[in-house]
């Protein structure tokens, strides 16, 4: 999981007229991690302590003048580099006081940026997009600038990475709606030129992040409609490529853009499953663009957000920068690796785990966000083509249980049981499940319990290919069918297994995976009688099983004693206040608690014993040598 | 190769002493090291942490604390006595009563033209080192109490005391007590016992760190007598301190058993300029209490009750994994303190007070490998002398007839003539030894028993001619080199015609016996040898150094061998190399004169020249993979190298003329049995 952690703001910002200009340049790091040097719109670079928020520095070109790009950190001489008025390259030092007694270096073009990184050389960009090493410019600053870039085609982005001493120059530019992008290695250089795919609005990206993953350059852009798209660039290779490549991209997150597109809004990739987002709606909060919000892309999730007013952002080194009205904010935030796992929750305990093999689990995305249908939805090719196949053999098969009596549907579901060829069935299974539940929901008199049954032994069914089934069966009080149903199912709701522990009480229910974050908001529905009663059942199972822990037989179905004890803390933590206010509940609570302290007190004492029972373990039955052996050996 | 009966002897209870003090020398690279029983050992940390002089103990010396001026040795002690050491001939060159009871500590100032020492009736006494002796200067202003520890001023105008239950800091221009920095007592029962200040440094910015009996280590400000901080680093005693030469770190060594590094730094990355001292790292390598203390430049050196001398590098100072960088535990002597007799099955064992002499048992039948024998006739002791006078023995050596037996201590040579018959031992002192036979560094008999060789000063070998009525003076050898370093290793060849010796200058010699003179000089190599011997047939003279490298020299040849310049060229095996404990013992097989037999502490290794060298590929240690293989197969995967790893904590290896072998282990769990209790420690589950 992501999480954003508490911001803090690091200065105050000059407000520009231009409300969607950002009132800062560019901000940079410097070799101390704890620094930041933010450029401004106009004419001056801070140097700032971030854990201090102080300034330590600041200095500003005369009244006239502008500084045209971001100061960057020289990480080889040490040194601070600013371009003013396009073509003035300014070089100071942390020590120097005042920027205009600083050195100074007239070009012969407009220069777009300076780039520098740790590790490289910094490099300057021309606005026409030759590129230059500072050094090698430095040493002659009248030297001619060609022009790489057509007449009309101006950059609109720019990067540089420098990684396993190869130095990269990234730049994309716009023409007549057409966007392209550069890659200009450097040392030895060659220059390659992509074509970004054309979005069907013809709208160009808002923005732009670069990054270098595995030996490959990932380039992350948001279009105005909310798509985020990634392309690949191999780091090596390619070198030998003339003319212009068309860049081929993924679809890595389609954010809720609510009504209208984007105005301003920004996509950081902060690492290879999470993207920091800016200017774009929460999804749940519909009103105002006024977010930063973490998505995972693998999981498509929304990971945090918090509401303020901003629309750029800048990553560096576990932090976000983000200038939000008159403040410039820094946000740290923490990505954890997330593992499928720990996305499903609780999975079902592997000593009972029948073989699931077979169980199909077609739809990740309502499993993931069965309760969130709004929520973005990934496009995957290979369920389209599932769908396509399912409509043909519906085509193929015109089928009695449409319409048929109760027994004709028995007979055609056996049939279709009895067949052996296991791909068909899966989806025939699905598809004929689907309709009864949907028969049955719509005629209160037709109800085929056996047949249902049947369709859930195969164990080609789960609760998201046929969503209504459990319901409808609990609607029914088939409780045969809801334990069939849990038992086979891997992967019931929450909200569901909430309703089935309404109804009735099951070893089934204690085993039906979950996850505790979305259990929990469930579990609050049930009243307080249903949470003794369901306590005391609770109570009464470990008894039982802590009793004959060994006589646990391997074929009949129970919950573990962890499994137990997990629901009781979450049936704790769910209704504790609830429960200490209600007098039924107190023999109950007191008798779980001295049972926790008895609990407890054993471990505390297997503990002390512990390190005895190891040493014992360690002791090997070592001979008794004696004092003297006579022994034969043998040397090969 | 073949099966081996092998005599497995575990009843030498040999047992070390513990180490009470050191003191490194950073100019030589030498560690001295005093233990309770009076020796003192030099290790040249220069050369492997090869332990390269021993000069033995006695019983009314005590040692408390060693001190270097420049290369000369000084100790003191609870005898009252201040010793400098004369290093070429192991002995103490003179003895000095200070005149202020036992002395508890003796420090050099860093000019090295003073000592200081502190005595028993609460004077500090201050000596002229001069160049041939010391004498007594002045004493400071006499206290209350004794004076347990002291540390100069790095400009040598100060002196720090420890005493109990606080610290007096001397100005040593004028004698007088300046300061007086009061050291609290432990907290509830030990309230009411005096805090003993074990240990001071005094560090040139005027800080004192001072470690005590409550403890503490306390950082104190020498200009103003002020305490800055206290560490309560142990329950128990803070006994010894050291700082490294730059001063930013300080070690300290408590009695149970841990070293506490603390170190000269900004306790936050901000602030860089207020430094502190900060306590880093604790190591755990000893089980009883660490006396002796020494942080050098790369590593801290410990020793203690539970006598092992420890070199504990710090990982820091090393860029990569080398045998510098691993922990060493030094545990067994260099040297022999186990002799064979190879003909008559006898073994001598050497302590300190006593010589043991133990026949081996003897079993019948045969075994499989692997199997125990029964045996038919126990081993057992012959003889139990005890030495004579206070000084420790420092060398023996039985003949391989069994029939003589002579040891050496510091003052004396004694010689026995032993006559076994049957079950009955007779032993005659021989009453007349030429005078010039005064002390030996190391002791020899002739293969053949008609003589008996002692290395005596200067590296010369005092020849003495046996015989059943006399013995008699023949001729002292001496080396053409000058050199005044004592001789630690000596053997000769079966054939009675050669002799070589070894000394502390890495010299080799070999001498003509017939013709009684120098026969040759080996090469210099700059790694001390650690074990030499002569083969039986071909007379090569194969020696092992500290450096783990073997050679063989031809002497009939005077040149090396064609075997050792092949070794040479092609290198020792990796894991050779890495080995952290020297060979102390050379034989050969007599039967088989391709195989030359050698241990060290952890192995025992037989080398076939006649099998092709290891290159660093080769699966070294490769017994097992041998085992397994069948018969077929198993020549492809010979090398020279045979190393049996069965047989740990070996203080000797000998093979015996029925081909049978004596390992003699002496398994460190039993010298830790018999050590003291250590301090209670409360454990979980205990």
């Amino acid at each position: 999981m992501a999480t954003l952690c508490e911001g803090f703001t690091l200065c105050g910002l000059v407000q520009t007229q231009n409300a969607s200009d950002s009132p800062i340049q560019g901000i940079e790091l410097d070799e101390d991690s704890d620094h930041a040097v933010v450029t401004d719109s106009t004419r001056s670079v801070t140097l700032y302590k971030v854990s201090d928020q102080k300034p330590l520095g600041s200095w500003t070109v005369k009244q006239g003048q502008l500084l045209t790009c971001p100061a960057v950190f020289n990480f080889q001489t040490k040194e601070y580099v600013v371009v003013s008025d396009n073509k003035v390259i300014r070089v100071w030092k942390d020590e120097d006081l005042n920027l205009d007694k600083a050195f100074k270096a007239t070009v012969t073009a407009d220069v777009w940026r300076v780039h520098s990184a740790p590790g490289g050389e910094p490099v300057v960009l021309f606005q026409r997009g030759a590129v230059r090493f500072l050094d090698s410019l430095l040493s002659a600053p009248q030297q001619p600038i060609e022009d790489v870039l057509s007449e009309e085609e101006v950059i609109r982005w720019s990067a540089s990475i420098v990684a396993e001493e190869q130095h990269f120059v990234l730049f994309t530019t716009e023409q007549n709606g057409e966007c392209c992008l550069y890659v200009q290695r450097l040392n030895p250089n060659t220059l390659q030129k992509y074509r970004l795919e054309r979005e069907d609005s013809g709208a160009s990206p808002l923005s732009f992040s670069a990054s270098l993953r595995d030996k490959h350059l990932n380039l992350l852009y948001l279009y105005p409609n909310g798509c985020v798209y990634q392309s690949v660039v191999a780091a090596r290779g390619y070198v030998g490529l003339e003319g212009v490549q068309d860049l081929p991209r993924s679809l890595r997150l389609r954010l809720p853009v609510g009504e209208g597109e984007l105005g301003a809004a920004s996509a950081v990739a902060l690492d290879e499953a999470h993207v920091a987002v800016v200017g774009v709606p929460h999804p749940s909060a519909r009103t105002g663009k006024d977010f930063l919000c973490i998505w995972n892309t693998n999981f498509q999730t929304l990971q945090a957000g918090i509401l303020r007013n901003w629309s750029f952002v800048w990553c560096y080194l576990g932090k976000l920068f983000v200038p939000h009205g008159k403040a410039l904010s820094i946000i740290p935030y923490e990505c954890q690796k997330s593992s499928l796992a720990s996305a499903l929750g609780k999975l079902r305990h592997t000593g009972i785990a029948v073989s699931k093999s077979s169980v199909a689990v077609p739809s990740w995305n309502t499993l993931l966000h069965g309760d969130q249908p709004q929520g973005p939805t990934k496009i995957v090719e290979t369920r389209k083509s599932v769908r396509n196949v399912k409509l043909g053999v519906n085509c193929v098969q015109p089928q009695p249980h449409q319409t048929g009596p109760v027994d004709e549907v028995q007979r055609e579901v056996e049939v279709l049981v009895s067949r052996g060829d296991a791909q068909d069935l899966q989806l025939s299974v699905g598809q004929l499940a689907c309709h009864l539940v949907a028969r049955s929901q719509a005629e209160t008199a037709f109800y085929t319990p056996v047949a249902l049954a049947q369709l859930v032994q195969t164990q080609f069914l789960c609760h998201s290919v046929c969503p209504g089934l459990l319901l409808l069966s609990l609607e029914h009080k088939d409780y045969f069918l809801c334990q069939l149903c849990l038992q086979l199912f891997p992967d019931i709701p929450e909200v569901v297994t909430c309703a089935c522990l309404k109804t009735f009480i099951s070893n089934e229910v204690l085993q039906t995976p979950y996850s505790d974050n979305f259990l929990l908001p469930h579990l609050k529905d049930l009243d307080t009688q249903q949470v003794i009663l369901f306590l005391q059942y609770l109570q009464f199972v470990y008894l039982k099983y802590s009793q004959d822990v060994y006589t646990q037989t391997a074929g009949l179905r129970s919950p573990t004693m962890t499994q137990i004890i997990d629901w009781v803390c979450l049936l704790l933590d769910a209704h504790f206040t609830v429960l200490v206010m209600a007098p039924d509940a107190k023999g109950l609570l007191s008798n779980l608690q001295s049972f926790v302290k008895s609990q407890v007190k054993l471990f505390s004492e297997l503990g002390k014993i512990e390190s005895s029972l190891q040493e014992l373990h360690k002791m090997k039955l070592s001979k008794d040598i004696s004092q003297y052996s006579i022994e034969v050996i043998e040397l090969f | 190769m073949g099966e081996f009966k092998v005599h497995r002897v575990r009843f030498f209870d040999y047992m070390p002493t513990a180490i009470r003090a050191m003191a490194f020398n950073a100019h030589t690279e030498r560690l001295a090291l005093g233990r309770m029983d009076g020796s003192v050992e030099i290790f040249n940390f220069a050369d492997h942490y090869f332990q390269e002089k021993v000069i033995p103990g006695k019983d009314s010396r005590s040692i408390e604390a060693l001190c270097w001026v420049g290369g000369r040795l000084f100790s003191a002690g609870l005898n009252g006595e201040i010793t400098e050491y004369d290093l070429e001939n192991l002995r103490p060159k003179y003895s000095l009563e200070a005149y202020g009871g036992p002395i508890w500590t003796i420090t050099s100032n860093s000019q090295g033209a003073h000592l200081a020492i502190g005595c028993e009736d609460g004077t500090v006494k201050l000596f002229e080192v001069l160049e041939e002796s010391i004498q007594f200067e002045r004493n400071l202003d006499r206290q209350k109490g004794r004076i347990i520890s002291l540390s100069w001023h790095p400009s040598g105008t100060q002196i720090a005391a420890g005493m109990m239950d606080m610290i007096r800091v001397f100005d040593v221009p004028t004698g007088r007590a300046v300061q007086r920095l009061l050291v609290d007592r432990g907290f509830g029962g030990s309230k009411s016992r005096e805090t003993v200040v074990w240990s001071v440094v005094f560090l040139s910015d005027c800080t004192i760190i001072s470690g005590d009996s409550a403890g503490k280590v306390q950082v104190w400000d020498g200009h103003t007598g002020t305490l800055v901080k206290t560490h309560l680093v142990t329950k128990w005693d803070v006994l010894a301190l050291s700082v490294s030469k730059d001063e930013s770190s300080v070690v300290v060594g408590t009695s149970e058993g841990t070293v506490i590094q603390f170190q000269f730094i900004a306790p936050t990355l901000q602030q860089q300029q207020d430094k502190e001292w900060v306590r880093t790292r604790t190591f755990k390598n000893h089980t009883h209490d660490v006396r002796a203390l020494a942080e050098i430049e790369t590593a801290i050196v410990s020793g203690g009750m539970d006598t092992q001398l420890v070199v504990r590098p710090l990982l820091e100072k090393f860029d990569e994994r080398s045998h510098a960088s691993a922990l060493r535990k030094i545990q067994f002597p260099h040297r022999n303190l186990v002799f064979c007799a190879k003909k008559a099955g006898l073994l001598l064992f050497q302590f300190p007070g006593q010589l043991e002499l133990w026949r081996l048992g003897e079993s019948d039948g045969h075994g499989k490998p692997g199997d125990s024998l029964p045996l038919k006739r126990k081993p057992e002791k012959l003889l139990h002398l005890k030495r004579k006078g206070e000084d420790h023995i420092c060398c023996s050596a039985l003949s391989s007839c069994g029939g003589w037996l002579a040891y050496s201590t510091m003052s004396s040579v004694r010689l026995y003539r032993l006559q076994t018959d049957n079950n009955d031992i007779s032993i005659t002192k021989v009453p007349k030894l030429p005078k010039i036979l005064r002390s030996a560094h190391q002791l020899c008999f002739s293969s053949d028993s008609s003589k008996l060789f002692a290395a005596s000063s200067q590296s010369s070998v005092l020849v003495i001619a046996l015989s059943q009525s006399e013995c008699k003076y023949v001729h002292t050898l001496k080396p053409k080199s000058g050199s005044r370093q004592p001789i630690h290793l000596m053997t000769n060849s079966v054939d009675g015609k050669w002799l070589a010796t070894a000394n502390s200058d890495c010299e080799i010699h070999v001498y003509n016996v017939q013709k009684l003179k120098l026969h040759c000089i080996v090469p210099v190599y700059g790694s001390c040898p650690s074990a030499m011997g002569i083969h039986p047939t071909t007379n090569n003279l194969t020696m092992v150094h500290a450096d783990q490298q073997i050679f063989e020299y031809s002497i009939v040849e005077k040149q090396y061998t064609d075997w050792s310049r092949k070794l040479q060229k092609q290198g020792l095996h990796n894991l050779w190399l890495d080995r952290d404990t020297p060979v102390t013992h050379v034989t050969f097989n007599p039967k088989n004169p391709e195989q030359i037999l050698l241990h060290d502490m952890h192995m025992f290794c037989i080398i076939d020249q006649s099998l092709p060298l290891p290159d660093q590929k080769t699966q070294f240690y490769n017994q097992m993979t041998l085992r397994s293989l069948s018969e077929q197969e198993r020549p492809s995967h010979l090398h020279a190298f045979k190393i049996c790893k069965t047989f740990q904590d070996l203080l000797s290896v000998s093979l015996l003329d029925d081909q049978s072998l004596v390992m003699v282990e002496r398994p460190l769990l039993a010298i830790t049995s018999q050590l003291p209790a250590p301090v209670r420690q409360k454990k979980f589950a205990t």
